[in-house]
């Protein structure tokens, strides 16, 4: 295995003087955790710039630096999308209209809301699901982190995900949800500043953004695309045959916009219980918009460093490695990008900055995953079916044994992945079964009072169960039908690439779970009375008052900004 | 809670400066060959002091605010 990163002395250094901080801040934690709301929830006391950074961070694992950097190069700006069209204004929407009922409500998760405004089976079904669901997560993130880590430096795979899961678990179980969350705060800035120079370096040695439009051309023009379409974001979208994703402007809008990006920011835990733990209504619920400040900004940090890197890379400069040296035809490893250019522009000294800023992507992912599940586990399994009624100091010892079990259930995992690569497909494609429909749940639940919970839990099951049966009707060009890559009923639908095809299924999952409950629903007596949905219904809540706050503390004001800024981005790079 | 997170996030980004740019001062010119010729450890060095510093400068500000007292919790 070739090893293309050789880290020097002074590299080593900061890294580990980056790993003294982080079990500092755990260290220095211990004395606050003394019950278990201390421990998941950080007793509702952190201040509204954190919990933005942290809520940002949890959700900045791999996926977003190693994969947003390949999306670059192999989708070129379109992969903004994911940003501008899908998050900003999925956070934006959860600020301004669903915080209200997370934070007000006083449910200490996700599931435990779904308890208050359905019932005990909507809660239960949703928490398996997530604990199931954020463990392996967790484990796929170290997985990635060893693997990664044993190409570009010839580190041990079993060193790297025992000494990463051991660092892990030490901080949260020293200062919990709170060691946690600050820890994402020091990530936050770690990646920023440690990806900053390499866009300035890559920038500067392409010759500026006009020179990296120009020398995007022949990528497009070689794969037959129009000449624009590595650096124009909206032009090419009229049909799924004119861009590399494969996707048309209303399969993104509906299916990647809508559906899958709200169904992550807004009904997610992981994310969601950073804003839980702000330190009053008003805090949280400007939470996501903080957070959404700097994410507007991102494609510049992780996008674009892809964009160059393949621009260099066809004008014959062939830096980045290819998935088999042996086999030239499969093509770059486009996960490599982000690595490569490391290796490219980054002396020793820097190149130690931002190999620890990689590492601490992978972590913070991890740990977000890791304190939702001992939450989850605790609250809405442990405390619900399993042992209730015990003391306080009872849960916060279950809850430090889930940080434990939690952690290694992730390493469990990690080696599942690394024996068959296929059952992480599998699972992956399960969790988007599940969460396709649920923003459906979420939005008729909060913004209708006549959902019932037979409606909600049927039009979820049955949301899942329309996404299955689609995934085994369609298929996506290039691949044979199969359990994973879908068709494995029948071939009734073709789709041009498999991003249009998840696209797709989560239309239809929404789309049914949507209907199913609406239908079920009125055919149900409502369960609830309306005393009992105040504070989870919008129609039955008092508005929350914010006239006093200067502009920059109203939610409202500060997301049409937001909204604003996006719609100009989108706009500039149309 | 009694505990300013921009207490450590200086400490930290601060010494990474410090060491990136004394590093970038003693080394030699041929390892910035990577880095199109600029010193980029001593530049960005400076960078992450700047933002350590400023950091630091609020986190002991609100210290020496407060003193031993805490603002009570809102």
């Amino acid at each position: 295995m070739p090893h293309s990163l050789t880290l020097a002395g002074i590299d080593y250094a900061i890294l580990v003087i980056y790993f003294g901080f982080v079990l500092g801040i755990g260290w220095a934690l211990k004395r606050y955790v003394k019950g278990s709301t201390d421990f998941f929830l950080s007793g509702r006391t952190i201040p509204v710039w954190v919990t933005g950074l942290a809520f940002l961070s949890a959700n900045l694992g791999a996926q977003e630096v190693i994969g947003m950097a390949a999306s670059g190069a192999k989708y070129g700006i379109m992969t903004s999308h994911f940003y501008w069209v899908g998050a900003i204004p999925a956070m934006v929407f959860l600020a301004i209209f669903m915080m209200p009922f997370y934070y007000g409500s006083k449910a200490r998760s996700v599931p435990e809301y779904l308890k208050l405004r359905f019932d005990e089976k909507t809660r239960g079904f949703n928490a398996m699901s997530f604990a199931v669901m954020t463990v392996f997560s967790s484990g796929i993130s170290l997985h990635a982190l060893a693997q990664l880590m044993e190409t570009l430096i010839g580190w041990n795979y079993n060193y790297c995900i025992v000494v990463s899961a051991t660092i892990v678990l030490v901080y949260i179980l020293l200062g919990g949800l709170t060691s946690a969350i600050y820890n994402e705060v020091l990530q936050f800035f770690m990646i920023v500043l440690g990806f900053a120079p390499l866009v300035f370096l890559a920038l500067k040695d392409v010759g500026g953004w006009s020179v990296l439009k120009t020398k995007l051309i022949p990528v497009a023009t070689a794969q037959n695309f129009a000449p624009g379409t590595w650096s124009q974001s909206w032009t090419h979208m009229s049909s799924a045959l004119e861009n590399p994703m494969g996707v048309s402007w209303f399969g993104m809008v509906f299916g990647l916009g809508f559906v899958m990006s709200f169904g992550y920011w807004c009904t997610d835990f992981l994310v969601v219980q950073r804003a839980m733990a702000a330190n009053s209504m008003s805090a949280a619920r400007r939470t996501p918009l903080i957070a959404a400040i700097p994410k507007m900004l991102f494609p510049a940090l992780v996008i674009l460093p892809g964009m160059i890197a393949i621009a260099i890379y066809s004008a014959g400069d062939h830096f980045l490695p290819l998935v088999d040296a042996a086999d030239p035809s499969k093509g770059i490893n486009y996960n490599m990008t982000m690595p490569a250019l490391l290796a490219r522009y980054y002396p020793a000294g820097l190149l130690g900055l931002g190999f620890t800023a990689l590492m601490a992507s992978f972590m913070s992912g991890m740990a977000g995953n890791v304190t939702a599940f001992n939450t989850v586990w605790t609250y809405d399994i442990y405390q619900s079916y399993i042992s209730p009624n015990r003391p306080d100091s009872h849960y916060l010892r279950m809850g430090k044994f889930a940080t434990l079990f939690g952690i290694a259930v992730s390493v469990g995992c990690a080696y599942l992945a690394a024996q068959f690569n296929n059952i992480m497909d599998m699972l992956q494609l399960v969790f988007a079964f599940v969460n396709a429909p649920l923003f459906a749940t979420f939005l008729l639940g909060m913004f209708w009072r006549r959902a019932t919970g037979h409606g909600a839990f049927w039009g979820l099951l049955g949301g899942t169960a329309a996404a299955a049966v689609f995934h085994g009707l369609a298929s996506s060009a290039g691949n044979a039908p199969s359990i994973v890559k879908g068709g494995w009923i029948a071939q009734r639908f073709l789709f041009h690439s498999e991003m249009g095809q998840n696209f797709w299924m989560a239309i239809v999952a929404w789309t049914a779970c949507f209907c199913l409950t609406i239908g079920i629903s009125l055919a149900t007596a409502q369960n609830k009375s309306d005393a009992e949905l105040t504070g989870l219904v919008y129609s039955l809540t008092p508005k929350p008052k914010s006239e006093n706050e200067p502009w920059y503390k109203q939610p409202v004001t500060v997301g049409i900004l937001v909204l604003l800024a996006t719609i100009v981005l989108n706009l500039l790079f149309w | 809670m009694n505990f300013d997170l921009r207490l450590p996030i200086g400490l930290m980004f601060s010494l990474f400066g410090t060491v990136l740019s004394v590093y970038g001062l003693m080394s030699d010119a041929a390892l910035n060959k990577k880095s199109l010729g600029l010193n980029i450890n001593l530049d960005w060095g400076l960078v992450l002091l700047g933002f350590g510093g400023t950091m630091l400068f609020f986190a002991l500000r609100a210290r020496g605010r407060h003193g031993s007292n805490p603002p009570p919790a809102k």
